[in-house]
């Protein structure tokens, strides 16, 4: 008998996999792993959040609790808090319940149950994403059934925003195109508009009836204050249009393997809304029934006592306020180096990553001779710098761009 | 502004979950929830087992855990020790490497995965499933994108197996064709061939080359064992065919909240099984990124300890023999009461449910009447039947057998 699948061929590796076990294979003991997307304290270790272990400790020692199925839509505290978080307390748009949360696995599932209701409700079936983007993105939309076009986002002379094509780009789409906004610290770039930017922004896609798609992975994560890092996806939902958010609580509460997120779709009326929750619902039973409930249960105890909540935003502030403290020294060590270029981009950029500017055979040079390993399109996660690696990594970067091309 | 959305019509509401809802919404304190798909104990309560809560105490109270992405394919052991449950310990096709195994959200998870593999991947993309079979089972094989087929299971003239149907349309299947098979405990009629039968199918289906995909969420929960359960799965797996098997903790282990389970494809190499499984990781990744930690954590921790091994097979059996004698005592009661007709299809079946045989008319009668609440199509769930609670029921049973046609 022969096999129904011997034509299968191997999937291509996944290029930030290949990276990461190279570092993981790399016997030195100098190597520096810069190409994942999770956080590293100081000690370079993963960091489960005090406030995330207390919220865990108090839910299984709890023996009321149980582990029923949660409804389609996921723990409905959860969704009403993670909707106040990205939307804010005050929101219109959550008064007048025109607005529909469904928790989601992460920002990923968040994006493809959302992408899938697309593709059978909207009228246009394309969505525009920035050039670059988070490598996953095409493939959620197009197993959606949504076709992927770009629109130009990063500037390599500027190592800064591409401002005048993205307007252009938007400018040209289709109307009723979905767009892809990042909501703040953009994979994996590290350049975000201004707020005047963001306004420019809003005018042209509303103008041009786009719906936007934000993704928002990094409240919080960003600028270190949530009401900051949400003030691009306010400004929207606050015109009265549609949106769709993706939100992720993998970074800025560190549950990434938890799985835990929320799609929110803002309506313009409350029978809208209702009708739109009952097609996502359609969507998630045949995907996996219903979501997970650790994850959101953990996020809803945080969100929902003040006090909690208040030792999760010091918690979040220090997280963000290392990677800013890392990126002031990596900048600072090429400096006092003379590194050739204008660095500043380093400082410029805001979140876990930045797009270094070094080109891929810097990127290759930097892993042999200097066993720091980094994405081939020059992104580094300054989230996996510590005070000690700062200066290996300037020296590695300072070699690279005086010794190659 | 108007919304993109305003012409969304609202979804039809399922009718399982109508059934939940009618029941909350009756005053009366005489009302039973018989739509229940979730174990229910003694005293009409849902079950954390107690190994469940030890295990996850142990998991809780480890400062050394994380919570990092795990890889996409899901917790390696977890998926070891889950392919080890279905397919035995000394199975050869996982001494030989044959078996990819992905970790999934429970069940359903499985079966969508599998199934956008196979639409992806496999020669044939129709999928002949059992008349009748779980309701939500067409969906996920239609929004995967196969085309769904039925095959005669259920006689209501027997309340038992239409074998001789079921062998006619196997037979007249495609060449290749996909075929699901419910591995035990038959979801929602509790019918489920003998050893002899699954034979006589086995060999029809290689000889015609049909693709198993067992759906396998009662292993241990049917019979009260984990083997005899899995007996069905494991005369496919020994004649070196190939075969799929979606397989749940959600009733076993009583872990339905946390979405936990596995897809497994057993094929006719390694080198077979190591493509497969990189190719099921790209229909993952743009679906939920990876699978949740928490869940499989859990079930890992049970399974390679051979005391927490041990304990769950008791309470699982615990459980399993709570419904065989809710089984049981029904029929005995409706002997005793002397109500017309041949019931003894109550103790034939296995599993959750039983299909009753009452029809639509009466199943309404039942609900207006006396409160008892269960799908129009008269299965109701044995799991929500308690010994103060079997009397009540058999008063309505017997009044609308008596009463409407």
């Amino acid at each position: 008998m022969d096999s129904s699948f011997s034509n299968i061929v191997p999937a291509p590796e996944d290029p930030i996999l290949t990276v990461y076990f190279a570092s993981r294979d790399d016997p030195s003991p100098l190597k520096l792993n810069l190409s994942g997307g999770s956080y590293r304290s100081e000690e370079e270790k993963p960091l489960v959040l005090q406030v995330v272990r207390r919220a865990e400790q108090q839910l299984a020692n709890d023996m009321s609790r149980d582990k029923e199925y949660l409804s389609l839509d996921g723990l409905a505290e959860f969704n009403k808090l993670s909707a106040k978080l990205i939307l804010g307390d005050d929101s219109s748009a959550v008064k007048k319940n025109s607005v529909v949360t469904i928790q989601c696995l992460s920002g990923t599932g968040s994006l493809r149950v959302g992408a899938e209701f697309l593709a059978k409700h909207n009228q246009e079936r394309v969505i525009f994403v920035s050039n670059p983007t988070w490598g996953n993105h095409p493939n959620i939309f197009s197993l959606a059934g949504l076709s992927v076009e770009y629109y130009r986002y990063y500037d390599p002379k500027t190592r800064g925003l591409d401002f005048k094509g993205m307007l252009v780009d938007l400018g040209a789409a289709p109307s009723g195109a979905i767009v892809v906004l990042q909501a703040c610290a953009h994979n994996p770039t590290g350049v975000d508009p201004t707020l005047e930017q963001w306004e420019q922004i809003r005018q042209v896609v509303r103008s041009k009836s786009l719906l936007p798609f934000f993704d928002n992975a990094y409240q919080g994560f960003a600028s270190g204050n949530l009401e900051s890092d949400a003030q691009a996806v306010r400004m929207f939902v606050a015109d009265g249009g549609d949106c769709l958010i993706a939100q992720s609580f993998a970074k800025n509460m560190g549950l990434y393997g938890e799985r835990i997120g929320a799609l929110t779709i803002v309506c313009t009326s409350e029978d809208v809304a209702k009708k739109v929750k009952s097609q996502l619902l359609l969507v998630v039973r045949p995907m996996y029934l219903s979501p997970p409930i650790h994850g959101a249960s953990i996020v809803t105890t945080i969100l929902k006592k003040s006090d909690m909540y208040n030792d999760w935003t010091v918690e979040l502030k220090g997280m963000a306020n290392r990677i800013l403290s890392m990126r002031k020294q990596l900048y600072e060590a090429l400096q006092a180096r003379g590194t050739p270029g204008d660095w500043s981009h380093i400082i410029r950029q805001i979140g876990m990553f930045s797009f270094t500017g070094l080109n891929e055979k810097q990127v290759r040079f930097i892993a042999k001779e200097y066993h720091i390993y980094m994405n081939y399109d020059g992104r580094v996660s300054i989230a996996g710098l510590s005070s000690k690696t700062v200066s290996q990594l300037a020296d590695a970067i300072h070699a690279a761009v005086t010794r190659m091309a | 502004m108007d919304s993109v959305f305003s012409n969304v019509v609202r979804a039809p509401e399922d009718p399982i979950l109508g059934v939940t809802v009618a029941y909350n919404n009756d005053p009366s304190p005489a009302k039973l929830n018989l739509g229940v798909g979730a174990y229910r104990t003694e005293e009409g309560k849902p079950l954390v087992l107690d190994v469940v809560r030890r295990a996850e105490q142990q998991l809780v109270n480890d400062p050394s855990r994380v919570k990092e992405y795990i890889p996409i394919a899901g917790l390696a052991d977890f998926n070891k020790l889950s392919a080890k449950l279905i397919l035995g310990a000394d199975s050869p096709a996982i001494q030989e490497s044959r078996v990819a195994t992905i970790q999934c959200l429970s069940g359903t998870g499985s079966l969508r995965v599998g199934a956008e593999f196979l639409k992806k991947h496999y020669h044939q993309s129709v999928i002949f499933i059992p008349k009748p079979t779980w309701g939500n089972h067409p969906k996920v094989f239609n929004l995967a994108g196969l085309s769904v087929e039925y095959y005669r299971y259920y006689d209501p003239a027997t309340r038992g197996l239409d074998f001789q149907g079921l062998l006619e349309d196997l037979g007249a299947a495609p060449s290749g064709a996909i075929v699901l098979l419910h591995a035990c405990a038959h979801n929602p009629t509790g019918v489920d061939p003998t050893s002899e039968q699954w034979e006589q199918i086995r060999q029809l289906m290689r000889s015609k080359s049909l693709l198993p995909f067992f759906d396998s969420a009662y292993q241990g929960f049917a019979s009260g064992s984990l083997d005899t359960d899995a007996h069905a799965v494991r005369i496919f797996v020994a004649d070196g065919g190939e075969c799929l098997i979606a397989q749940s903790y959600a009733k076993n282990m009583g872990l339905y909240g946390e979405r936990v389970g596995a897809l497994s494809i057993v094929c006719k190499s390694a080198d077979v099984a190591s493509k497969v499984e990189s190719q099921v990781k790209l229909v993952v990744r743009p679906m939920y990124s990876s699978p949740p930690i928490h869940g499989a954590s859990i079930v890992a921790t049970i399974l390679k300890s051979s005391d927490m091994y041990n304990d769950w097979t008791i309470e699982l059996k615990g459980m399993a023999d709570r419904i065989i004698n809710m089984r049981q005592q029904l029929f005995e009661a409706l002997q005793a009461k002397g109500t017309p007709g041949d019931w003894s299809h109550i103790i034939k079946q296995i599993g959750m449910f039983t299909f009753t045989g009452l029809n639509k008319e009466q199943v309404a009668f039942m609900t207006k009447e006396y409160h008892i609440y269960m799908t129009s199509d008269g299965r109701i769930s044995m799991a929500g039947l308690s010994s103060k609670t079997v009397p009540h029921l058999v008063e309505a049973i017997h009044a609308a057998v008596t009463r409407v046609a």
